[in-house]
């Protein structure tokens, strides 16, 4: 799995740190982005879970 | 084909959908409606549609488009004047949104716990020592969000009186010169606000150069912009003013319109929710009870009332191109409604919906819409729900209604949800 945020796209609701908060997180301004070690989404069965909780599909979550 | 539904509809129970709202549901996802100036327009209940529909950007939330569908008679205003975030799509929208989006962030919403938890506590304080009976609303629901957003917008508490007010005639006024006249005194109050803190900013900046003291533009502490909270220092607008004003990013007319959304969306809101979910849990007491045993469910409960009560009942798009929905085809310039009591029922996604379950997950409810558009803040009236139903049932465990529930008024259907008042009561009396 391989997380990919688009951080033009992203309005900082922040659905995708309340849904899966071992993975996502906010940076200083309040754009999400994910934590480190992170980004094959750390086995956390909620990554796909934030990412239709988007409210902008700013995350995609490809399958390797 | 049978004549489309009036809408908005009256909610006869404060808590549950309009009833005429159920059959439309029941017909489909997408149904026809009739507005109060007679013309027609879509209504959308079913869940995945509204999810749909409204992160498509061909559904515009640009208010003086001459197609824009009206609610009521004073939405006529919006044709007149630009509203900032909620009446521009983009890239305007996401341009004046980017800007505001730290101060709402997860992190910075959690470093606000301490100060809305003495906001609450300070209001339960003064409540109880008043004693029995109150009017929730006034004491409790409306106080803690305009208290919680004027510290955060630097905006002073003082002046709460005219500003709740004047929000209410905007958002409730019965003709478009009311709801006209408010949005202009709220202008020129908001106006005048950022020209005070254009001052404060402009003097920081020539003190802190005279004295070799803060880079330019940083605040002087105890200086003028610093000042406290009472007076509306030190807030989201002064910094809005420092960073994006002075650097011409934003004009003054922007920034006060900016200012007014914010200001209204941020106490109008919550206030609804924390009046409205009081009374749903005390009307519901094995949830309440179940609330009270295990308070790490108060998040759970907090999306479930979101879901429940969808306060925010009437989401308000015009078509740009035709756009095929569920067998349907929504025209350009056809006005779309979104039903969020109906969308957040759809048994599609929550089984047995009418229930309130505080051990539901309620997630991917429509609360707070979806798309570009969703709540700015949403992470802070979360925050301020869960402090308040946990301070306010843990100190006062005996809370109960001052009057019979068909007897507390409720809001009109065609402006957000919510009880005008809360009549309650505690102790013996």
């Amino acid at each position: 799995m391989r997380i990919a945020i688009d951080t033009d796209r992203c309005i900082g609701a922040g659905q995708c740190v309340l849904t899966a908060p071992r993975v996502f997180t906010q940076d200083d301004d309040g754009f999400s982005e994910v934590l480190p070690g992170g980004l094959d989404g750390a086995g956390d069965p909620m990554v796909r879970e934030a990412a239709r909780a988007c409210p902008v599909q700013a995350i995609t979550v490809a399958d390797e | 084909m049978s004549p489309a539904a009036p809408f908005p509809q009256d909610r006869t129970c404060p808590y549950h959908p309009p009833a005429g709202y159920r059959p439309l549901s029941e017909q489909g996802p997408l149904s026809r409606i009739t507005l109060y100036d007679d013309t027609e327009a879509w209504l959308v209940t079913g869940h995945a549609e509204a999810k749909a529909l409204l992160r498509d950007p061909r559904l515009s939330t640009d208010r003086q488009n001459p197609a824009f569908p009206s609610l009521a008679p004073r939405f006529e205003i919006a044709r007149r004047v630009r509203t900032a975030l909620l009446g521009v799509d983009d890239p305007e929208h996401n341009r004046q949104r980017r800007m505001l989006i730290p101060p709402f962030g997860v992190k910075q919403v959690a470093a606000m716990r301490p100060r809305v938890q003495h906001i609450v506590d300070q209001l339960l304080d003064a409540m109880l020592e008043q004693g029995p009976p109150a009017d929730l609303v006034a004491a409790f629901a409306l106080p803690v969000p305009s208290m919680v957003i004027c510290e955060l917008l630097g905006v002073p508490y003082a002046d709460h009186e005219f500003f709740e007010e004047a929000s209410r005639r905007l958002l409730r006024g019965k003709t478009a010169d009311e709801a006209e006249e408010a949005r202009k005194a709220l202008m020129a109050y908001l106006g005048a606000l950022v020209d005070r803190k254009s001052e404060a900013a402009a003097d920081d900046t020539a003190r802190g150069a005279m004295a070799d003291g803060p880079a330019d533009g940083e605040t002087v502490p105890g200086g003028a912009a610093a000042g406290d909270v009472a007076e509306g220092g030190g807030g989201m607008l002064d910094d809005l003013v420092r960073e994006r004003l002075r650097t011409g990013e934003l004009d003054r007319d922007e920034l006060a319109r900016i200012a007014l959304v914010l200001l209204v969306a941020g106490h109008e809101t919550t206030a609804n929710m924390i009046s409205l979910g009081t009374f749903t849990l005390l009307e519901h007491p094995d949830q309440l009870a179940a609330l009270r045993a295990e308070p790490r469910l108060v998040p759970d409960a907090v999306e479930e009332l979101l879901r429940f009560l969808s306060i925010a009942d009437g989401l308000q798009r015009v078509a740009t191109a035709d756009i095929e929905v569920a067998g349907q085809t929504i025209r350009a310039d056809e006005g779309v409604f979104l039903a969020a009591s109906a969308v957040n029922r759809d048994t599609a996604v929550y089984p047995d919906p009418d229930e309130l379950d505080i051990r539901r997950n309620a997630r991917h409810h429509l609360a707070f819409g979806f798309g570009i558009h969703q709540c700015l803040g949403q992470n802070l009236a979360r925050l301020e729900l869960e402090i308040a139903f946990t301070s306010l049932f843990a100190r006062v465990p005996d809370l109960r209604l001052a009057v019979p529930p068909d007897q507390i008024p409720i809001k009109p259907g065609d402006t957000i949800q919510g009880l005008i008042e809360l009549p309650v009561t505690w102790g013996r009396a």
